[in-house]
């Protein structure tokens, strides 16, 4: 690993293997992890990259026509997400903040069931448990704990394996993060935890620069990656931009975790080219010029011009993009489809267990609600559930 | 046997009876816990189900919350109700809601066990009553025993709770002894057990002050006053059922709690019989509790606990309330 000395955030090193002009840079170190990224998983990866940013684009349309509360783009991180979320196998449990659309794409998560949350229908949209996709954690930072204590659960499971069986069905924990929701102290918890028992869980942080309008200076006089070494794991800096390299040094964290070696800490340098969220302002502040200057490090970009150069044609760009396009649509469908919930599912999924107070509540909602319902026959306002 | 050792008894027998468990705090193993409620567990069941966890109860919480995910039924322990704050996050915003937030798929029957209450002469931080701000977190159950009968059985059932369970342990009461029937189970905690059966007024009491209540109702006894006492045993839910049918016969209600009156479960007892049994109450509902202030030093706290005489003065004024109306 690279010592990193305390250098400016901004200036410190990282691992690039995919420079923004989309030529391949040898790194001696990350070579061989990098090796399984050949010309056709690296055209899967584009088309990863792609989708998102084109179903992105799509839930901010929607938001913007009002059928959306709040969206939250990823625009800008797409190679930190695919790069990592493709490095994890299907054992493995990740578990994201809310900005994690790309991850969840390669988990198997249909964007659809994202919408779910953010157009109000539940808190949590898809099935974790089938995916290995925990639901968006809103409160930051507090998924990270929970990550530790999945992958403390995690190494119980796999005590007294052998070590070709954790190569083959081992399991690993990958805790998302951002550069904001680091200088939350459940991240320090987290990292001390991990690193006390030496539970098999990777901190994903996607440093994007920005937490709403805090730039990252704020929380960090150092690189994040700095500290790293103050908990006693591993840190890497990586290019988050450039999927190969992300995707490189996440496999290794990955499997020096699973093979009982411990947390690894990575800091993916990203930039979020977008708003916050939909109800964000970035001209209010930070410039222009900035923004510009990330756009030549863009990570669809930088792999578009790596697979020209490297005799991908037109036609594959050109699939894609209608591929999307297609999503796009379905997405859109799907969406204004989503049947109204029912308040009553809301109360039966308090708790798992019957509990007084809920089911008194329970009836007393059904039967104020069936006399809606009564009036609505004497042609009064019909109020009962379902209805808008 | 002592509180203490039932509640160590329970321990043992679920961390025997079901691998999944294990249990996670601050000086539990080697020590035993503060309070030595853990003794003897990390010998018995190992080094890795009775875990001497760093030093944050954040960490402890979340942590358990993803054992708890993979499968696991973590017991953590709060080392005292004061210090269960750099945990409240994980608590309201994390372990209380995730079942709702996955719509039903997800359990995370974490337990978490408290000391709580005063009367134990310390210094700040280790003698308070946090009950109502959980109680008032959908998404937990809240129980406390107040037997070591129900202790044994109460923290057995807490832990094999689909749901999370705060478990409040009363504190002062760890020394208390009682007979513990390791072979008949207790009544769920959900049942509020009427421990002294009365005709005249009704004292609703849980955890440290049942002991108090029920010294109380002896002494109303000499006054010519036969007073019934409830141990509520579950604060989420509430037996509201049993404390309604005790109103209807008695027609007077006293409740008592170490916590602040204001904004304390009494209110809300309060509230709920108004709703279920107006027309049964000779008397306001009167709540017996701790004053609107930080917990006071402990050369003080005699003055701040409800004790005997508070309970006894707060049925004095039930009863003249009824005389001057009549």
């Amino acid at each position: 690993m690279e010592t990193m000395l305390a250098a400016a955030p901004t200036q410190a090193p990282f691992i690039q293997l995919l420079d923004s002009d989309g030529v391949r840079t040898a790194h001696p170190t990350w070579d061989p992890w990098a090796q399984s990224v050949d010309q056709e998983t690296l055209r899967g990866f584009y088309r990863d990259m792609t989708t998102a940013r084109r179903l992105d684009d799509e839930s901010t349309a929607l938001q913007r026509q009002g059928e959306l509360l709040l969206w939250v783009p990823l625009r800008g991180q797409e190679a930190a997400q695919v790069g990592a979320g493709r490095a994890t196998r299907p054992q493995d449990y990740l578990f994201p903040t809310y900005r994690e659309h790309a991850v969840a794409l390669t988990r198997g998560v249909r964007i659809a069931e994202m919408l779910r949350v953010f157009r109000g229908i539940s808190h949590g949209g898809w099935d974790p448990r089938t995916t290995g996709f925990h639901h968006y954690t809103m409160v930051l930072a507090a998924q990270t704990p929970h990550a530790v204590g999945y992958a403390m659960g995690m190494k119980r499971d796999q005590k007294g394996w052998d070590q070709a069986r954790i190569e083959e069905e081992g399991g690993a924990v990958v805790a998302f993060f951002g550069d904001g929701s680091s200088s939350e102290g459940d991240v320090h918890e987290a990292m001390v935890f991990a690193n006390s028992t030496n539970a098999p869980v990777v901190f994903f942080c996607q440093n994007n620069q920005w937490a709403i309008s805090v730039p990252f200076e704020v929380q960090s006089k150092v690189p994040l990656v700095n500290r790293a070494a103050g908990y006693g794991m591993p840190g890497i800096r990586v290019d988050g931009n450039d999927v190969i390299a992300v995707h490189a040094v996440t496999r290794w964290a990955l499997e020096h975790a699973r093979s009982g070696k411990g947390p690894v800490f990575i800091e993916a340098v990203t930039y979020r080219r977008g708003a916050h969220t939909t109800a964000d302002d970035p001209t209010k502040y930070r410039t222009q010029d900035e923004e510009q200057g990330w756009d030549e490090k863009d990570p669809l970009l930088r792999v578009e011009r790596h697979l020209r150069a490297n005799g991908t044609g037109q036609d594959f760009f050109g699939q894609i993009a209608a591929d999307a396009d297609v999503l796009a649509a379905e997405l859109r469908a799907t969406a204004l489809a989503f049947p109204t919930p029912s308040l009553t599912d809301a109360f039966n999924s308090v708790y798992a267990e019957p509990h007084s107070l809920v089911s008194e509540e329970l009836a007393w909602y059904q039967e104020y609600q069936a006399g809606f319902a009564d009036r609505d026959e004497e042609g009064t306002q019909n109020r009962a559930e379902g209805t808008r | 046997m002592t509180l203490a050792k039932a509640l160590n008894a329970g321990l043992a027998r679920v961390l025997e009876e079901d691998p999944t468990t294990l249990m996670m705090g601050e000086d539990i193993g080697k020590l035993g816990g503060v309070y030595r409620i853990t003794e003897g567990l990390q010998a018995r069941f190992g080094e890795d189900r009775v875990i001497d966890s760093p030093l944050a109860e954040s960490g402890i919480i979340g942590t358990s919350i993803g054992l708890a995910l993979r499968g696991y039924r973590p017991i953590a322990e709060i080392q005292f109700d004061g210090f269960v704050f750099p945990g409240f996050n994980q608590i309201t915003s994390q372990l209380a809601k995730l079942r709702m937030r996955s719509e039903g798929k997800l359990t995370v029957p974490v337990t978490i066990r408290i000391p709580f209450g005063g009367g134990i002469g310390s210094i700040e931080h280790h003698s308070e009553s946090p009950e109502a701000l959980f109680a008032h977190t959908a998404g937990l159950r809240i129980m406390t025993p107040a037997t070591p009968h129900d202790a044994y059985w109460m923290i057995q059932e807490a832990v094999q709770s689909q749901d999370p369970v705060i478990f409040f342990e009363p504190k002062r009461r760890y020394w208390m002894k009682g007979d513990v029937d390791t072979e008949h189970r207790a009544a769920p905690a959900a049942q509020a057990q009427v421990v002294r059966a009365g005709s005249d007024a009704t004292i609703v009491a849980w955890g440290p002050l049942v002991p108090v209540a029920l010294a109380a109702a002896q002494a109303a006894q000499e006054d010519g006053r036969d007073v019934e006492v409830i141990d509520l045993r579950s604060l989420s839910p509430i037996d509201f059922d049993t404390i309604t049918a005790s109103v209807q016969r008695t027609g007077r209600l006293i409740v008592a709690h170490e916590a602040p009156t204001f904004g304390g479960l009494g209110g809300e007892i309060a509230a709920r019989v108004a709703e279920r049994a107006f027309y049964a109450l000779e008397a306001p509902v009167l709540r017996v509790g701790g004053f609107h202030m930080p917990y006071p030093p402990s050369k003080v706290e005699s003055h701040y606990l409800p004790d005997i005489d508070r309970i006894l003065d707060a049925l004095d004024r039930s009863f003249q309330h009824s005389e001057v109306s009549a």
